[in-house]
């Protein structure tokens, strides 16, 4: 980046992350998240043509939950050149973390009746067990989502980035981690539910919690998020810190020999990486009323990285397409032909490998570079874009 | 005369001008110390792979302000040395000093790199998908660690540094252009330039004129020799016409250890070296 004026305050500098265009888009969606989603669903009449059905609300509040992760997955990925296969490790860590507090909420409500979670109950346990202590508080269950999951990060990253396990080898490890907990989480004694997990949540904050207005309210937060991952996203790599992050992904090598430590800016960015996932996870099980082991499995996180590559590495918007596509083609396969769609997503991946190393972003950028060559301007600026991954 | 403020005071009683090794002398931590003029210790260096002897009881010093070639066979373990050197690699045996006091064996490649030391790789080694600007900015001494790098801007002392180092290495009009898209010479000497950008105190550069036209070797060794004095060189080729434009102390290695030293002519009169080159 060229010398900018001298100390531009930080909240402009925030803000010059995206350009006029890409912040009319944003607010654009803005609105439709806040005021158009909320009067369309509680407003319009069910009757009405233009009435969004809870259905509409809780798919699409769901995918926007997965568009945080792709964005968080492709800060490290795209960027950072690092491919964590265990993400989805993180997000279910966070919705966990936020699931003890709404199995507090509870209350007697349960069908034991008792102050305990059911679960605890059927297991014939007395009393809450120790780390459960503090979850009937929501502010206890907003750290508990943020610290835990950054701490496993943070150890787990440290070690395999000071001993300098990369490419396949760490992607291996990830998973082999994230399968770990998955079997961990199973067992009854662990104290998360087990193999049932937690559901039947009833209320949060003491609202219902499959009250219309909840739900409105808990889309327009995982909107927010998203806009906020994106900004924050955005800001990080075209910081310093995101130019030495692509740097390390380059040549890591040279990077040491000028001077950077690279353990220490790819922990930072695995760290932060791991916390978006939690914090989309907290947002997504009030919305789906579940959390269970399985979102642990190794497929769920294998399947986070091809949201990423179908919309392009290193774009940060690309993840987002990606994921809204690929979810929104689950949610018709699956109802239509399930059987076919473990195909499908394996076609796509090779697909995307094979033919769109850049995804759906990088083939737009193409198909635009080719009609501007078209017209006989000059392409070279597109395509050194193109080639530096267009931004949002 | 503070040793970090080195470069910038060119021939301007630097220290290793400054006169006889003072006793008592305060040193910062951290700080080269160059009272006996000498900036590079390597002593009893073996370093073995699978049991092969890379490096056999290396013994070297490079003085300070000097500008030192290294020559040898392919395997004689040039780019051995300097991966231990940079910390690459931990020798098996042996020490090695920056200065009198900094002990590299005992730091990672980073804190090595902040000591004052820069590499420049067989393999012209830059951020391809960085602008050739960016490349310099990233190299350029400054705080390294991620906070600051998070908040960092660029004030206009340090965009005229970048500046002028791009005139240096003629890249001025690249500035803006992808690295990648560089040719090989010109990625040669963007390393060279991130190399300066880092203001070390010596600088190891591995075979630097590879894949450069006659011209752009001839500059080189310009650019070099204008170093010199400020900074010590090492410098590893096997181009012997740009070994002799240089004109330093050369040093033969061979099998990994010093088989002769001393000025081109020298070294070439050998008999030893001319067995090795040309094989008994």
């Amino acid at each position: 980046m060229r010398p900018s004026p001298a100390r531009t305050p930080f909240i402009v500098r925030l803000g010059s992350s995206f350009d006029a265009r890409s912040w009319r888009l944003i607010g654009l969606f803005a609105a439709f998240a806040l005021i158009a989603v909320p009067v369309m669903h509680l407003a319009l009449p069910a009757d009405h043509p233009l009435h969004l059905s809870t259905w509409f609300i809780t798919l699409v509040g769901k995918i926007l939950c997965y568009a945080i992760v792709a964005v968080a997955m492709d800060l490290i990925w795209g960027y950072g050149g690092i491919l964590s296969l265990g993400h989805g490790l993180f997000f279910a860590l966070g919705g966990y973390g936020f699931g003890m507090y709404l199995m507090r909420q509870i209350g007697r409500d349960g069908s034991y009746q008792s102050d305990l979670p059911d679960f605890m109950v059927f297991l014939d346990w007395k009393e809450l067990p120790w780390f459960w202590i503090g979850s009937d508080s929501f502010l206890w269950a907003v750290l508990l989502v943020l610290v835990v999951p950054a701490l496993i990060a943070f150890i787990f990253g440290y070690f395999a980035f000071r001993s300098r396990i990369k490419g396949v080898y760490f992607s291996i490890i990830t998973q082999a981690l994230t399968y770990a907990a998955m079997l961990l989480f199973f067992r009854n004694e662990t104290g998360f539910g087990g193999n049932n997990g937690f559901t039947d949540f009833k209320r949060i904050l003491g609202h219902p919690i499959t009250a219309p207005e909840t739900r409105v309210v808990l889309f327009a937060l995982s909107a927010l998020a998203l806009i906020g991952t994106l900004l924050l996203a955005r800001y990080l790599v075209r910081s310093k810190f995101g130019r030495v992050l692509t740097a390390i992904r380059d040549a890591e090598s040279r990077v040491m020999f000028i001077g950077y430590n690279p353990l220490w800016y790819k922990l930072c960015a695995w760290t932060l990486s791991a916390v978006l996932c939690a914090i989309a996870g907290a947002l997504y099980v009030p919305q789906v009323g579940i959390i269970n082991p399985s979102e642990m499995s190794v497929g769920n996180s294998i399947e986070i990285a091809i949201w990423v590559a179908v919309g392009g590495r290193g774009t940060l918007i690309g993840p987002v397409i990606g994921a809204f596509l690929v979810n929104l083609a689950k949610s018709w396969f699956t109802v239509s032909f399930p059987e076919y769609w473990l195909f499908f997503l394996g076609t796509l991946f090779i697909v995307a490998t094979l033919y769109l190393p850049q995804g759906v972003v990088g083939l737009w950028a193409r198909l635009r570079a080719g009609r501007r060559r078209g017209e006989g301007a000059a392409a070279g600026t597109t395509s050194a874009a193109a080639a530096k991954g267009v931004g949002a | 005369m503070n040793a970090v403020d080195l470069a910038p005071t060119n021939g301007d009683n630097p220290d290793w001008d400054s006169g006889t090794a003072e006793l008592g002398h305060i040193l910062k931590p951290g700080q080269l110390d160059l009272s006996h003029k000498v900036i590079l210790y390597l002593e009893d260096i073996t370093v073995s792979f699978d049991g092969f002897r890379a490096l056999n009881k290396l013994s070297l010093t490079i003085d300070a302000g000097e500008l030192r070639c290294i020559i040898g066979p392919n395997g004689a373990g040039k780019t051995t040395m300097m991966d231990v050197i940079t910390g690459k690699t931990r020798p098996d045996e042996g020490t090695v000093f920056f200065g009198q006091t900094i002990d590299l064996t005992r730091l990672s490649e980073p804190e090595i790199a902040h000591s004052g030391i820069g590499r420049k790789f067989q393999k012209p080694t830059i951020f391809e998908n960085h602008t050739v600007f960016e490349n310099l900015e990233l190299a350029m001494k400054t705080d390294k660690r991620v906070w600051r790098s998070l908040f960092a801007t660029l004030d206009s002392a340090a965009g005229d540094r970048i500046a002028e180092t791009l005139q240096l290495i003629r890249l001025a009009t690249d500035a803006d252009r992808l690295a990648g898209l560089l040719s090989h010479g010109q990625k040669q000497w963007l390393e060279i330039g991130m190399l300066l950008m880092q203001e070390p105190k010596l600088l190891l550069l591995d075979e630097p004129v590879a894949g450069m036209t006659d011209e752009e070797t001839e500059r080189t060794g310009e650019l070099f020799l204008s170093l010199a004095g400020r900074h010590s060189l090492v410098v590893v080729e096997h181009d012997m016409a740009f070994v002799k434009q240089l004109g330093g102390k050369v040093t033969v290695l061979h099998e990994g250890s010093v088989l002769a030293e001393g000025s081109l002519e020298e070294v070439q009169a050998d008999q030893r070296v001319i067995e090795v080159y040309l094989g008994r």
